[in-house]
């Protein structure tokens, strides 16, 4: 692809590419940077003289403190974490049955139910949020970690399937066949044979479903209203906002530390998530 | 087939379990658990949704059937207009940076350098960080008074006093632009690289042997052949877009006087703020024709693909 001399690779790709990463990344130092700034600083005017933006030479720990001492910001990471795992779990579970279901097996009507599913992935939860609070409230869930749990699946469930329908037709049939000439029934086949062939499809449904409810913001905030209840999103938005007053300090450790769990899942599985992303946009 | 042979020993009444071996009775019970939960809380929420948004109903107020009158109120309500408005701008403006971008940074990573696999995973960042959090160091280095971009224009010389960015209604779109921008152009760049992973380097080869120039080898070889992958991520990326809540909703809330609403913060303003749920609801369902319209266009699409 790259033809002639290095100035030309700096002018057309490296510079570019470093300018990209830079943009990208620079809000993050930003977050990094406000956290450890004593307030002192961080309310120092841009035009200001002595107006210090990319360092501090008086690293605090105030804020970090501030958001455990002062917020119940553990209980949100724990509330966050507990909601996350648990409606990835359900809607693998879901997802690689329907996927299986979708891809493997002959019945009526399976053209139309893909269909379907592949519809309600397309669904935002904003078209939705307020009818579905009304019904949370009449299931008596309002407030408690279930309606997260529950409703998360709504828009995990169907990226899995789509997801693992593409695994489990790349799957050959004989291979399911074998099993069943040796005499393992049609369930057993696909438990035993099928699933650990599709595992890293598995995984990948599943580190993005985490990131993804890790990420939802409206259904946790219209649904849950006790502080002590609250995702990480919401308590920061709602906790570290008093009126028009912004804790920026609090905030941007919150916002630091709310990102780290993600982070580093992400960052152990960089790969299963990229063929994740890849994948659900697979036509 | 073997397989039938085998299962068709069985003639005695068939055992529970058993049924598990007819294709249709596994698909439905694999099925089930999916079905239930879209049902309860997809395909339900939608029907309650349409006639909630036909009620009069507040919050603690249960409401009587109103017809078409809070769409009709929605209609004539020029924060509505301006929110239809903004969305549309919003979603248009954001889907041409984020595709011409994300297909700048694609080939810019479409080669071999020594921490690539690095490079890709710091890039994806701004995607799976959660937008809110992500969004709150954008509003603060936005904030006027202690803004780092007014600070490093005005070294630059491009300004000499401060810009008031989430205080006026234009500049204020324009932020919220450039952050959706700044978090959607990694999920392009990523699936566009995946896509041009799938394209033979034989065929630009080809190509410039024929001597194509590197635009045209661009435009006429690699194009088309990314044409589907382009298509999937730009529809997807517009659905998101179009029901975006959190980006706005941290930045302004939809202010100054109401001049950044969208669909979704509109709704929730009007829905939740003020409690006047049936309301919200029929802001919410105005979105409808519009994502369906682009569902519609994904459907055909794809079954175009798969037919072929």
């Amino acid at each position: 692809m790259i033809e002639g001399a290095a100035w030309r690779r700096w002018v057309f790709y490296n510079i570019p590419l470093i300018l990209f990463v830079f943009i990208l990344l620079f809000p993050f130092y930003w977050m990094i940077i406000t956290t450890f700034r004593p307030d002192g600083e961080l309310y120092r005017p841009w035009n200001a003289a002595n107006y210090q933006p990319f360092w501090t030479n008086n690293p605090t720990l105030d804020h970090i403190l501030y958001l455990f001492e002062e917020t119940s910001f553990e209980r949100w990471m724990v509330n966050t974490m507990v909601i996350a795992a648990v409606s990835t779990v359900i809607s693998l579970f879901c997802g690689v049955f329907a996927g299986y279901a979708l891809a493997r097996l002959n019945f009526p009507y399976a053209g139309g139910l893909g269909t379907a599913i592949f519809v309600t992935y397309l669904v935002p939860q904003t078209l939705l949020f307020i009818p579905l609070a009304e019904i949370i409230r009449s299931f008596r869930l309002g407030d408690t970690p279930w309606s997260l749990i529950l409703t998360y699946p709504t828009f995990l469930i169907p990226f899995c399937t789509w997801l693992m329908m593409g695994y489990f037709k790349a799957i050959p049939k004989e291979l399911e066949e074998c099993a069943r000439i040796d005499g393992a029934s049609r369930f057993k086949a696909m438990i035993y044979i099928i699933l650990p062939v599709a595992v890293p499809g598995i995984m990948s449904a599943g580190i993005f479903a985490f990131t993804l409810s890790w990420n939802e913001f409206i259904y946790a905030l219209v649904f849950l209203s006790s502080p002590e209840q609250k995702t990480v999103p919401v308590g920061v938005t709602s906790e570290l906002i008093r009126g028009d007053v912004f804790f920026w300090g609090p905030l941007m450790a919150g916002a630091l530390l709310g990102s780290i769990p993600v982070a580093i899942v992400y960052s152990f599985f960089v790969e299963h998530y990229v063929s994740g992303l890849t994948g659900s946009v697979k036509g | 087939m073997a397989v039938t042979a085998v299962s068709g020993v069985a003639n005695r009444p068939i055992p529970r379990l058993r049924r598990l071996e007819d294709e249709r009775w596994l698909a439905l019970t694999l099925l089930a658990p999916t079905a239930i939960l879209l049902g309860l809380f997809i395909a339900y929420p939608f029907f309650e949704g349409v006639l909630l948004s036909l009620t009069n109903t507040r919050v603690g107020i249960e409401g009587g059937f109103v017809g078409l009158k809070n769409f009709e109120k929605v209609w004539n309500d020029s924060i509505f207009r301006t929110a239809v408005w903004n969305t549309f701008w919003y979603t248009g403006v954001t889907t041409v940076f984020k595709l011409a971008l994300g297909l700048w940074l694609a080939i810019l990573l479409n080669r071999h350098f020594r921490g690539k696999a690095l490079v890709r995973a710091f890039i994806l960042l701004p995607f799976i960080i959660p937008t809110v959090l992500s969004t709150f160091a954008w509003k603060w280095m936005f904030d006027p008074t202690f803004s780092v971009i007014n600070w490093t224009l005005f070294q630059l010389g491009f300004i000499t006093k401060r810009i008031n960015w989430l205080g006026d209604p234009d500049l204020a779109m324009a932020s919220i632009i450039v952050v959706n921008i700044w978090r959607g152009v990694p999920f392009f760049a990523i699936s566009l690289l995946a896509g041009l992973q799938t394209i033979s380097p034989e065929l630009q080869e080809a190509a410039a042997i024929d001597g194509a120039r590197p635009w045209q080898r661009f435009w006429y070889v690699t194009w088309p052949l990314l044409l589907p992958v382009t298509m999937v991520v730009v529809l997807f990326s517009v659905i998101q877009t179009f029901a975006d809540f959190q980006l706005v909703y941290v930045m302004t809330g939809g202010g100054p006087a109401n001049a950044t609403h969208l669909f979704a913060t509109y709704a929730y303003q009007i829905g939740i703020g003020t409690g006047l749920l049936s309301e919200g609801a029929a802001i919410s369902l105005a979105m409808f024709p519009f994502l369906f319209l682009i569902v519609v266009v994904q459907l055909l699409y794809i079954r175009r693909v798969e037919t072929r």
